[in-house]
């Protein structure tokens, strides 16, 4: 593979993907260059999740290509791990360990899957976690965190592997409201650090502040796309503006 | 691993509501006086009607007890041992359900619909009459007793049961679980044994139990093959005692007791277990 910096480092080329006999990718293409945070919104049920869910194999594909850092995810041959590996996600329920502490959630894949030295992965958890400000609940389960602490952690427990890019599926839609904003203030960090985010998100205000495109999706297709700047003010497309209007 | 397996097993289910009243009723030390009153008390009153001038019947207990005790013992060392190796058996089966290689899923899920679906009275004698009464091995004769051989016929339900166990448990985690585990690169195997069993273990413990207790009030069925536990021995001894009839409900119903004694607070641990970990989830 002859991947350079300068190529985009994820590359979605007219992607299609069913479920038995419904289409829910209908040829999606986009690219997504590194440093570049780019947010996937529009209706439920047009595809988003399911497309970043694709970027790092968690669904697979019927045709089409997506290429992460040159790697080709729709390749049977794919060697998985190395992909997950680069491809770091986020998932609305969290889903961290409940049988671990916080900070065994984040050292466990660098131990484990990376081979860390101990010390040295436990070093950069407890980092890892002050950068999310969770000082002080490193020892704490998840049972014992609220919403927003616990999807913080997860972020933690991603980022620990090194990503190059980061998933982010609909991450605040589970919380309460009062937690919302500690969470979107960690992404926005990680945003400004230079990190490639791939965001799916309700948060309007929040793809307007931090988004460098956003895309919007409607039945399997991205109808429209654009820097934030214009994109909320001169949508073109009526499915857009009607989006828009419900949800601004 | 988005597949929704079903399982037919309740406890692998949707968890409990936490406030449910437990199963059992409270029992306390003092319950069981009447219990032990209940069981006795019929046959001596019956006994005091002939005026008969046999010994009394609980007397006659009395001096039987400490073998019937050591009977039950064995029941509990066939138990315990049955457990053991069909929880070893069943684990292994039940990690083969949920093998990603089809053959190996396919063979496992065979097995443990053929040995769950069967009587265990049937598994017994197919063990007893199946298992050769010794082995030859590097020329060295091993005799396999009876007991032995019960234990191999009553530890195949007991796998098939743990292998449904296990898979039921797996299969009852949140796919959450999987897709965070595959998202950080762990592989297949290290997601099993680092997220996913560890979790399992909790959801596995209460079910588990209750089918020790099952397996405990099955051991009875030994007698039928001739192994010397606690049932064989307690008709023996009515034999010996001449099949007296004033004595059936006394020695029964001592056995009944030892049982209840054993399996009553292991029920108990359960309902309890069951309702701590539906609130923790």
């Amino acid at each position: 593979m002859s991947w350079t910096p300068a190529d985009p480092m994820v590359s979605i080329r007219d992607v299609h993907k069913s479920f038995g006999d419904l289409e829910v990718l209908k040829g999606v293409s986009l690219d997504v260059m590194k440093g570049d945070v780019i947010c996937i919104i529009g209706p439920s049920g047009s595809g988003k999740s399911t497309l970043i869910r694709c970027v790092n194999a968690l669904n697979d594909i019927q045709s089409g290509s997506i290429l992460v850092e040159g790697l080709e995810v729709n390749d049977p041959k794919l060697d998985k791990l190395k992909l997950r590996k680069r491809v770091g996600m986020v998932f609305q329920q969290y889903n961290l360990f409940p049988h671990k502490t916080a900070l065994q959630n984040v050292m466990m894949a660098p131990v484990r899957v990376l081979k860390q030295d101990k010390a040295a992965a436990e070093e950069s958890a407890r980092a890892l976690i002050k950068k999310v400000r969770l000082e002080g609940k490193e020892n704490s389960y998840p049972g014992e965190l609220s919403g927003g602490q616990q999807q913080r952690v997860a972020i933690a427990r991603s980022l620990a592997m090194k990503p190059d890019v980061m998933l982010f599926d609909e991450v605040t839609a589970a919380l309460d409201p009062e937690t919302v904003g500690e969470v979107l203030q960690t992404i926005k960090d990680l945003a400004e650090d230079g990190m490639t985010c791939i965001l799916v998100t309700h948060e309007m205000g929040f793809a307007r502040e931090v988004a460098d495109r956003i895309y919007f999706t409607d039945g399997g297709v991205i109808v429209e796309q654009g820097p934030p700047a214009t994109f909320f003010k001169e949508a073109k497309d009526p499915r857009t503006k009607e989006f828009l209007s419900q949800i601004l | 691993m988005g597949a929704a397996y079903k399982t037919d097993l309740p406890v692998m289910m949707a968890p409990k509501a936490p406030e449910r009243e437990p199963i059992l009723p409270h029992l306390r030390a003092w319950h069981i006086v009447p219990l032990v009153a209940l069981c006795l008390l019929a046959s001596p009153l019956a006994f005091a009607a002939e005026h008969d001038i046999r010994q009394p019947s609980l007397s006659v207990l009395v001096t039987w007890a400490p073998l019937l005790m050591k009977g039950f013992i064995f029941n509990l060392v066939i138990s315990v041992s049955a457990m053991a190796v069909g929880t070893f058996a069943g684990a292994i089966l039940g990690l083969g359900q949920l093998s990603p290689s089809a053959p190996i899923r396919k063979v496992a899920w065979l097995i443990t619909q053929f040995f769950r679906n069967a009587p265990w009275l049937v598994l017994l004698f197919f063990a007893m009459f199946l298992l050769p009464f010794q082995i030859s091995f590097f020329g060295l004769s091993i005799p396999l007793p009876d007991w032995f051989k019960a234990i191999i016929g009553l530890s195949l339900p007991v796998m098939a049961n743990v292998s449904e166990i296990v898979r039921g448990a797996v299969n009852s985690l949140p796919s959450g679980q999987w897709e965070a585990a595959n998202s950080l690169a762990f592989s297949r195997r290290q997601t099993m044994w680092l997220i996913i069993l560890p979790q399992c273990v909790k959801r596995m413990l209460p079910p588990w139990m209750n089918l020790y207790s099952i397996l405990t009030m099955a051991t009875v069925l030994a007698s039928i093959v001739g192994v010397n536990e606690v049932m064989t021995l307690t008709g023996q001894a009515l034999a010996s005692e001449g099949g007296r009839p004033d004595l059936l409900a006394p020695f029964y119903g001592f056995v009944l007791l030892l049982f209840f004694i054993y399996c009553y607070p292991i029920a108990r641990y359960t309902v309890r277990l069951e309702k701590k970990f539906a609130v923790i989830g």
